[in-house]
């Protein structure tokens, strides 16, 4: 019976009012992560923003209620990189790029862009900088949000209220949006930032950007003299524009490039690091073309050397959590490198050891769109040794404070936007449940989870390829 | 398993940082004659060679009794360490890349390397355009990171490449190397020669561009400085001298045309590499003050390689040219020993000016002559130490120092391999402890 109450209850809340303007949820263990935890207490929401929240309030007259005893709220899960939203970016199926067979090639960049390019595609082959290769830096995401990618549903029933989507196609991808996965009707009242930075690729990832012919580059240090080439040319264009503003009189007009406006609008960029080799080179890079860089990747970030230097810039990274997984029935002839061992071995301990060290980090899906994957892949970086409440800051508060809106996401405050989870039991857990989502105070249940096993191109095990 | 090998190198590291001292050697300087003797080490230089020296104190005494030092091997023409294709290929003018931006200090072939005493290696672009990338030298210090392989203070350089390569890299049906999708000129030895010079024209006038710029800045003005060209930039510094030019070239002809380029553009060819025609063209190569390195006896993978002789190093240093032996190659590099010993064979090479061909040679050939190469006072003390005489079949490097530190040594290198042995086997085992069980009746069971 006294189960059957609060049940009904939200029955009640979702079925007679879906989205009631002012809502409270009562005797809810509250893990802010920005204060400590409440044991029970009271989360108020009006007009999509988080009211109040702590121990003894008065529930506004008028507001829905619902009891959350024997339940657990959390702030809104945030994927600090995802391509979500945009549909033509969902990963294949099947065979997606697992990240434990590289070795000594560079790695190619984690999974959002493993899939097709899209976008207009021009088919001669670039023969240089000036053709602009695989470069669509003016992109915004946020332009190219669609509410009906089916991934909203999956990703938010494993608890993510926010992805940052980027346009991960190309060298310059475009800019990344803040996204809440709200079912909107339009795909604007779903953005909450529009800009947070250039997705930057250092590979075609096999022919993933096929679309954009192959040509200039093609050896990873091609892609670097482009990149490097590409802030050059926009350091100049500055000059002439400026120039020209001043006294467009008897000065010649400067050509518009649409390239250089998108990487000059970029208030950052995102570079990919996998190996230790990787984020030295690109920590340098990022310094040389005095970016703020946030890396993405971060395999081998368990490597004792990773940390010290990761500290020594300061710049925040983005941990995928699609770990290196065990070659599933392995050729016992074939033979296995130290560091692939290693990696599969240590990778998930990756977050704990940043943790530890104070390197800024958020975890990422890295193309894991299913709740159970998502949540499997959280927990085995706990098995790892991150602490739970660290695992819940990195995947709430710390890409906010990454992508510097810590001011009105990422936590539990009064005042912030009103992205909740709901929970049976501790989140990350085998067998937790979540109960209810609430992006922007709207009231979401989670997809009914298929059948073991099945799924669109669930695998058993998260991340497994070939 | 790179971690506990570091680990007990760190521990070594104290021992070797400060004064060490090789014992009972036989040293062979390359350039001061060989003798029986010691080799003092001071702060990574070599302090003192003799048969008799001041013993520093709290000096390490490494005992080579019965052993051989030489100065550490130079590679004049390598592609090791390099993350990603060694060719941008894309374009047929690649001078904007650069090793520098994509070295690889974990590649395993420095260690090799290493093993078989090479301390220094020029690190080049690949061959397949007319001008590709810069290249650089690079010290085979295993165990630090990128910037801590460059060999400071050595001239950069960039690759031009002649002939069959070039050619075909943009020839859909050319074979290896080819590209794939697109057709890219040249496709004719002209038109390797019109792709070098054309570039080497537009680097004149992008120089003429930023010397006028230069001009103005200096009488006062306030000019918008030009767009800055990473294509060029490398090419104007050849021009101005600060670059070394490393060709890739095979046919008499090409290398002529190539010294002639060069010659109306001002500026000088540092080495000819491969250059397996080189004894067709010694004396213009020696005219022309251009450096060779070449292959022992290594012709015949391809047309423009037929016409090639074992006596080319030889013939080519008899007429006064700095030869170089090279391996283009990470297993060729762990024994240009011996590689230097074939041209005791052919060509009736001393021992010194065979060995000089890995080690001053192309120290000369790389400008850094005056820090390695021979074993002298005052240079960095980059040694590699034999069991048996280095230039023979048997003789195996027992140890490699590199500014004085012990960066190879063939005893805890072996005595090392159990342990990594099981420590390998352990994650194997534990990976196949935390494999899921096959799903019951999915597969037949035999």
């Amino acid at each position: 019976m006294r189960k059957l109450v609060p049940a009904l209850l939200l029955l009640c809340a979702w079925a007679i009012a879906e989205n009631p303007r002012t809502l409270a949820i009562r005797n809810a263990k509250i893990v802010t992560v920005s204060g400590p935890v409440i044991d029970k207490g009271t989360v108020v929401v009006r007009n999509g923003l988080i009211e109040a929240v702590g121990e003894n309030l008065a529930v506004p007259a008028g507001a829905w209620v619902i009891d959350g005893e024997g339940m657990t709220v959390y702030p809104g899960l945030i994927d600090s990189l995802s391509t979500v939203g945009i549909p033509s970016l969902a990963p294949p199926p099947a065979g997606r790029g697992g990240r434990g067979q590289t070795t000594t090639t560079p790695a190619p960049p984690p999974s959002p862009a493993t899939a097709p390019a899209t976008a207009a595609a021009p088919v001669t082959p670039a023969k240089g900088p000036e053709d602009r290769p695989a470069t669509t830096s003016w992109i915004l995401a946020a332009n190219e949000i669609d509410p009906s990618d089916h991934r909203i549903e999956s990703v938010r029933s494993a608890g993510f209220t926010t992805t940052v989507t980027f346009p991960a196609r190309a060298i310059f991808g475009g800019q990344g949006s803040i996204i809440d996965l709200a079912s909107a009707e339009r795909a604007g009242e779903m953005v909450v930032v529009p800009a947070v930075g250039q997705y930057l690729a250092v590979s075609r990832g096999g022919g993933m950007f096929g679309g954009f012919g192959a040509g200039f580059p093609n050896a990873l240090m091609g892609y670097i003299a482009y990149i490097r080439q590409i802030y050059l040319d926009a350091e100049h264009y500055k000059l002439l524009k400026e120039a020209y503003a001043h006294s467009p009189r008897g000065m010649e007009r400067p050509p518009y490039d649409r390239a250089l406006e998108g990487v000059l609008e970029s208030k950052r960029i995102l570079l990919p690091a996998n190996r230790v080799v990787e984020m030295d080179r690109m920590l340098r890079f990022a310094a040389e073309l005095q970016q703020p860089v946030i890396l993405y990747g971060m395999r081998e970030a368990y490597r004792p050397e990773a940390a010290p230097l990761l500290k020594k810039y300061g710049s925040p990274v983005l941990v995928s959590m699609h770990w290196s997984e065990a070659p599933r029935d392995p050729d016992p002839e074939a033979y296995r490198t130290m560091r692939s061992l290693e990696n599969i071995d240590q990778g998930p301990a990756a977050p704990g050891l940043l943790q530890k060290a104070g390197v800024p980090f958020a975890l990422y899906s890295d193309g894991l769109d299913q709740p159970r994957e998502l949540q499997r892949a959280v927990k085995k970086a706990i098995d790892a040794g991150l602490a739970r409440q660290d695992a819940i800051r990195a995947l709430t508060l710390s890409p906010a404070e990454i992508y510097g809106v810590a001011d009105r996401m990422g936590s539990i405050e009064a005042g912030k936007i009103a992205n909740l989870v709901v929970t049976k039991g501790d989140l990350f857990d085998d067998h937790t449940q979540i109960e209810m989502i609430f992006v922007d105070g709207k009231q979401y249940k989670p997809a009914p989870e298929p059948p073991a096993g099945g799924g669109r191109g669930a695998t058993e095990e998260p991340g497994v390829s070939q | 398993m790179r971690k506990s090998w570091i680990v007990a190198l760190a521990a070594l590291a104290p021992l070797y940082a400060q004064n060490i001292v090789i014992q009972n050697a036989t040293i062979m300087t390359v350039t001061k004659g060989t003798l029986q003797g010691s080799v003092v080490i001071k702060d990574g230089k070599i302090a003192e060679v003799g048969e008799k020296v001041m013993m520093p104190q709290n000096a390490t005494v490494i005992d080579a009794g019965g052993q051989y030092v030489i100065p550490g091997i130079i590679d004049c023409h390598s592609h090791i360490a390099v993350d990603g294709n060694v060719n941008e290929g894309s374009v047929s003018v690649s001078s904007m890349v650069n090793i520098k931006d994509v070295i690889n200090p974990e590649d395993i072939a420095i260690y090799r390397a290493l093993a078989g005493g090479v301390t220094t290696a020029n690190i080049l672009h690949g061959s397949a355009n007319p001008i590709g990338g810069q290249t650089l030298v690079l010290k085979m210090r295993w165990g630090k990171d990128a910037q801590g392989m460059i060999f400071e203070g050595a001239m950069p350089g960039i690759k031009f490449a002649l002939g069959e390569n070039p050619k075909r890299s943009g020839n859909p049906q050319g074979g290896r190397g080819a590209t794939q999708t697109a057709a890219r000129y040249p496709a004719t030895r002209m038109g390797v020669e019109d792709t070098i010079r054309e570039a080497l024209n537009e680097a004149k006038d992008y120089k003429a561009e930023w010397d006028e710029y230069g001009a103005k800045v200096a009488r006062g003005e306030h000019p918008i400085p030009p767009r800055k060209d990473l294509k060029l930039e490398p090419l104007k510094e050849v021009l101005e001298g600060k670059r070394y030019v490393h060709a890739h070239c095979y046919r008499e002809d090409e290398i002529l045309m190539l010294l002639r380029v060069a010659d109306d553009y001002g500026f000088k060819i540092r080495t000819l590499q491969h250059v397996l025609e080189g004894y067709k063209v010694a004396e213009e190569i020696a005219a022309s003050g251009t450096g060779a390195s070449t292959f022992s006896d290594w012709w015949a993978y391809k047309i423009e390689a037929y016409d090639a002789i074992p006596y080319n190093a030889a013939l080519m240093q008899k007429k006064g040219i700095v030869v170089s032996l090279n391996s283009d190659d990470e297993e060729l590099m762990r024994h240009l020993n011996t590689e230097a010993a074939k041209a005791m064979k052919y060509g009736g090479m001393n021992e010194t000016d065979a060995l000089a061909m890995v080690t001053i040679n192309p120290a000369k050939q790389l400008g850094i002559d005056g820090r390695v190469g021979s074993i002298e006072a005052g240079k960095d003390a980059d040694l590699a130490i034999y069991d048996k005489y280095p230039l023979s079949d048997y003789a195996k490097v027992q140890k490699v120092l590199i500014d004085g530190q012990l960066y190879f040594d063939r005893d805890s290198d072996v005595s090392g391999r159990p342990a990594k042995a099981l420590e390998k086997q352990k994650l194997i085992e534990k990976e196949k402890q935390s494999q899921p069980k096959p799903a019951g009746g999915r597969r037949p069971v035999e």
